[in-house]
């Protein structure tokens, strides 16, 4: 019995491999929900389904959704390219940094020009961010996934630095800003918490997607991606695209850190560095890279988030069982996704291709794309 | 003692004791390829035995086998007088056999003496001083001195090589397989090489020496196996032999498979021509292997490659090669595997720099462009390496426009009805047996070969640079590609083959370039040119000559 990789897939597997998933998780996440003393299908209900039959619980996940689809943008812009880009918090704190900067420096702007202004302010945020890591790679063939991992905690003690230091609440004394001036809010939607960042974050998967999907860029991009060699040379300018991609994805989370200050908290607090950019990477992830399914994993993680909320009031499920959720989930389906490209012989493979030559002999072949 | 007090006659009558190590109808297939065709070989103790054959005739495949890296299909192989079956490189070792492989396998950043201690070192105590000791005494056994303290990565490549066989000599090592040990080495070092060899065989060690250059085959070995498609072709003892026999022998000139045959017919039967080739290389320039060759110069110049090189150590890949082909002709490189081929088609490509040298294709000066702007300038590629040509993952109407793609577009947006009416025509003018929408990973190697050549040839090059176009294809396959590289031909275009097929050259070139050490060491009219004599041009001899000549 060995795994060959298969060289056709019939259509119905990748969703059959990740129905196979979420079963999996289901019966893998049953034994920790029974447990913590509570019936594993109530709480899946409560996790899943709960939040979203009153119009409070669904415009709750939105709001918890809309900074998951910043950062699972950016995370799968750059991972697209074959630019891991860990470094999504960071930006996103980055992001939300450069906004507040803004924010304190012209306080009194009307709202036509505070919110474009914070947003800019946050790409750039984001951008800078992103900067060091990209020009390390590009010039230097520096690993990006440890230097833009490493600079997330950078951002953290930058932004409690900020916090404690210059912009520290002169009133109370805590580690918060002051709230900013009144034309930094973005309008809520409907009335609900529900802001217009959700709006931008839409915007951005359409854009997105559109490129990704039906311009030569996109292409380019995906060709990069699974193959750099073969890319570049067919003409593609490796270098160039993960470049601009690394830039594009770091503006995309520091926009998604600008619309969280601009949108929720009018201030700037620690608890921004809530991991909305660790979180993009298993969005990204589960969302295939496509900006389709990176909105919908945004809603299901968001969904599942309120959901343990509730769970953990009415069935006194510790919250932290949301997480467990969603990480098995990314476990599982990520996975499912690796061995579905292959499929399980019995006895010996076929006959190695001759014109491979006398090395041929490798039946677990790497992952392809 | 050396090769001529054991090399005569004596050696080789029948009732001569039991080998060291017999191999016996050793035989293993690749699909319908069969690498090796019931070989029995043998070596005795204290004895030099020199493996030659042209690129793929099996000599890595047995040499594979013999160190337990593969397995024969059929056959045994017999250590004095014993049945062994070798799984693993850990059980030739432990049977006494030890290999060095082209590609060393050190821990740049460990001293010798730790990288010696890495192989064979078992569970316990790492006695540092004791290994140090075994170097020591390991290089007065090969007679070079071996710094036991030196940093792997300062080391040369000769002194890396030494190394390598250290530790292959660390175990009871009985037999010594060389995989082509001098292609990486300086004359210097080559002499080094051959020295310590002559000691370990006087102390009773086998050798199992393969390489591409024949004077050092003439030199250093005691017995001559050629194999030729898989087959054991000749069998016989080194001495007596000189290097233009044995070229003859190679590439066949007498073509009796499976009976080994002397160097008297050899030479009987294409004497003539071998006298000429060796008459042309013993003049010791290369530049005098140069026969005339008509070119019409009144023909636009497709490519010109002026003064090419690539550093490499311990010399040049590519060594100062001008050419020029014309539009309307077909230019053949001839080579040996690895003497300049691929990384001469990688520059021209641009995925490797050069360090010196210009490329123009049809008047544009190629130097500093990345590929996008060679593509545009006129160059076609069909590299050696086809997976590597393609983005494994997508589509085959996706890689037929991955060049072009802003040619496709509708507005900004990626047209896919022109995508999939381009790819369509292309499909039925190439006669490819894929849809458009198939995942290019599915495809045939002739299929994918009729991809690259359509992507390359629609865009209607002034040269196309094609390398090894028909390794691993069918005849049928074959037969297109020559069929589409012609009509390139008749429609003006200018060709650089580089194959290592001879035939295919003399049958579709019009003339050939020989290529060894990464220089351009003659040019023939394909219409005169033979296999034997492209064979001894190939094998280095001119090159070798010329040197010995300054």
């Amino acid at each position: 019995m060995r795994f060959v990789l298969r060289a056709r897939e019939p259509r119905w597997l990748a969703p059959a491999a990740v129905a196979v998933a979420v079963l999996v998780t289901l019966a893998l996440t049953a034994g920790p929900i029974r447990l913590a003393g509570a019936a594993p299908v109530a709480a899946f209900e409560r996790y899943v389904f709960t939040p979203l039959t009153t119009p409070n619980g669904i415009a709750e996940v939105l709001l918890s959704a809309t900074p998951l689809l910043f950062t699972g943008l950016a995370v799968a812009i750059a991972f697209r390219v074959g630019y891991y880009n860990i470094g999504a918090e960071g930006q996103f704190l980055a992001g939300a940094i450069a906004t507040t900067a803004m924010a304190f420096t012209a306080p009194d702007l009307p709202a036509v020009l505070a919110l474009p202004l914070g947003v800019l302010a946050g790409a750039l945020g984001g951008v800078v961010w992103a900067f060091l890591p990209a020009l390390l790679r590009r010039r230097f063939g520096i690993d990006e996934v440890v230097t833009t991992l490493l600079l997330n905690p950078v951002a953290v003690l930058l932004l409690q630095g900020l916090l404690t230091g210059p912009w520290r609440n002169p009133v109370t004394g805590f580690p918060d800003s002051t709230s900013y001036g009144s034309g930094y809010e973005l309008p809520a939607l409907l009335g609900s918490r529900v802001h217009a960042g959700l709006l931008v974050g839409l915007v951005l998967v359409a854009v997105t997607g559109v490129v990704l999907w039906a311009t030569p860029v996109g292409v380019r991009l995906r060709a990069v991606g699974q193959s750099p060699a073969a890319a570049g040379f067919s003409g593609i300018r490796v270098g160039v695209l993960q470049w601009r991609s690394a830039l594009v994805s770091g503006a995309v989370a520091g926009v998604g850190g600008a619309v969280q200050v601009l949108g929720v908290q009018h201030q700037l607090t620690t608890s921004i560095a809530a991991g909305y950019g660790y979180t993009g990477v298993v969005v990204a992830t589960l969302g295939g890279l496509s900006a389709v399914g990176v909105l919908a994993v945004a809603v299901l993680l968001g969904d599942v988030q309120v959901g343990a909320q509730s769970a953990s009031i009415s069935l006194q499920l510790p919250s932290q069982m949301g997480g467990v959720l969603s990480s098995v989930l990314l476990l599982t389906v990520v996975s499912a996704v690796a061995v579905r490209r292959y499929r399980l012989v019995r006895r010996r493979p076929r006959q190695p291709d001759p014109s491979e030559g006398p090395r041929a002999e490798r039946p677990l072949q790497k992952v392809g794309g | 003692m050396t090769a001529a007090d054991r090399g005569g006659p004596g050696a080789s009558v029948p009732a001569r004791p039991t080998p060291l190590v017999e191999l016996r109808g050793i035989t293993k297939r690749f699909g319908a390829l069969v690498a090796n065709d019931a070989i029995d070989l043998s070596v005795d103790a204290g004895e030099v035995l020199a493996l030659l054959g042209e690129n793929g005739a099996g000599k890595s495949t047995l040499t594979r086998i013999l160190y337990g890296l593969s397995r024969a299909d059929a056959g045994e192989i017999r250590i004095a007088g014993q049945p062994v079956t070798m799984t693993s490189p850990a059980d030739a070792l432990a049977a006494g056999i030890g290999m060095v492989t082209q590609e060393f396998s050190l821990v740049g950043t460990m001293t010798v003496t730790e990288n010696l201690m890495l192989t064979g070192s078992s569970l316990g105590r790492v006695d540092r001083k004791a290994a140090r000791a075994r170097v020591l005494e390991a290089s007065q056994r090969l007679g070079v001195p071996v710094d036991p303290d030196a940093v792997v990565e300062r080391l040369s490549v000769g002194e890396r090589q030494r190394v390598e066989i250290v530790k292959a000599l660390l175990g009871d090592c009985r037999l010594l397989v060389l995989d082509e040990p001098t292609a990486v080495l300086v004359p210097a070092d080559v002499d080094l090489l051959f020295a310590s060899i002559r000691r370990l065989t006087a102390q009773g060690l086998a050798v199992v020496f393969i390489s591409h250059k024949l004077h050092e085959v003439v030199e250093i070995a005691d017995r001559i196996g050629i194999l030729r498609r898989g087959r054991l072709v000749a069998d016989l003892p080194a001495q007596g032999l000189d290097p233009v026999a044995i070229a003859a022998l190679m590439v066949g000139a007498t073509d009796q498979p499976g009976t080994p045959a002397s160097a008297g017919d050899a030479l009987g039967v294409h004497g003539e021509t071998l006298a000429t080739a060796v008459g042309l290389d013993g003049s010791a320039a290369p530049q005098a292997a140069s026969a005339e060759v008509a070119v019409d110069p009144a023909r636009p110049v497709a490519l010109q490659v002026q003064g090419l090189t690539l550093a490499g150590d311990p010399r040049p890949r590519v060594d100062d090669v001008d050419l020029t082909v014309r539009a309307g002709e077909i230019v053949g490189v001839a080579g040996v595997s690895g003497n300049g081929q691929t990384e001469l088609v990688a520059l021209l490509c641009g995925t490797t720099a050069a360090t010196a040298g210009t490329v123009c294709v049809g008047g544009t000066e190629l130097t500093g462009l990345d590929p996008a702007a060679r593509l545009r300038a006129g160059l076609g590629r069909l590299t050696e390496d086809r997976r590597g040509s393609v983005v494994l993952g997508m589509s085959v109407e996706q890689n037929l426009v991955l060049e072009d793609l802003d040619r496709f577009r509708t507005g900004p947006f990626l047209s896919r009805r022109k995508v999939r009416a381009h790819a369509a025509s292309l499909i039925e003018r190439f006669d490819i047996r894929a849809a458009p929408g198939d995942p290019i990973r599915s495809l045939s190697g002739g299929n994918m070969q009729k991809v690259l050549l359509a992507r390359a040839i629609e865009r209607d090059p002034t040269v196309l640079v094609a390398s090894q176009p028909t390794r691993g294809l069918d005849v049928g396959a074959c037969e297109y590609v020559y069929s589409q590289l012609r009509a390139l031909r008749a429609a003006g275009s200018g060709v650089l083959l580089i194959s290592e097929d001879l035939d295919e050259l003399i049958g579709i070139a019009d003339r050939i370039l020989v290529l060894s050490g990464g220089r351009v060491v003659g040019e023939v009219a394909a219409a005169g040119a033979t296999r034997e004599a492209l064979g001894v041009l190939m094998t280095g001899h001119a090159a070798a000559a010329g040197e010995r000549a300054a």
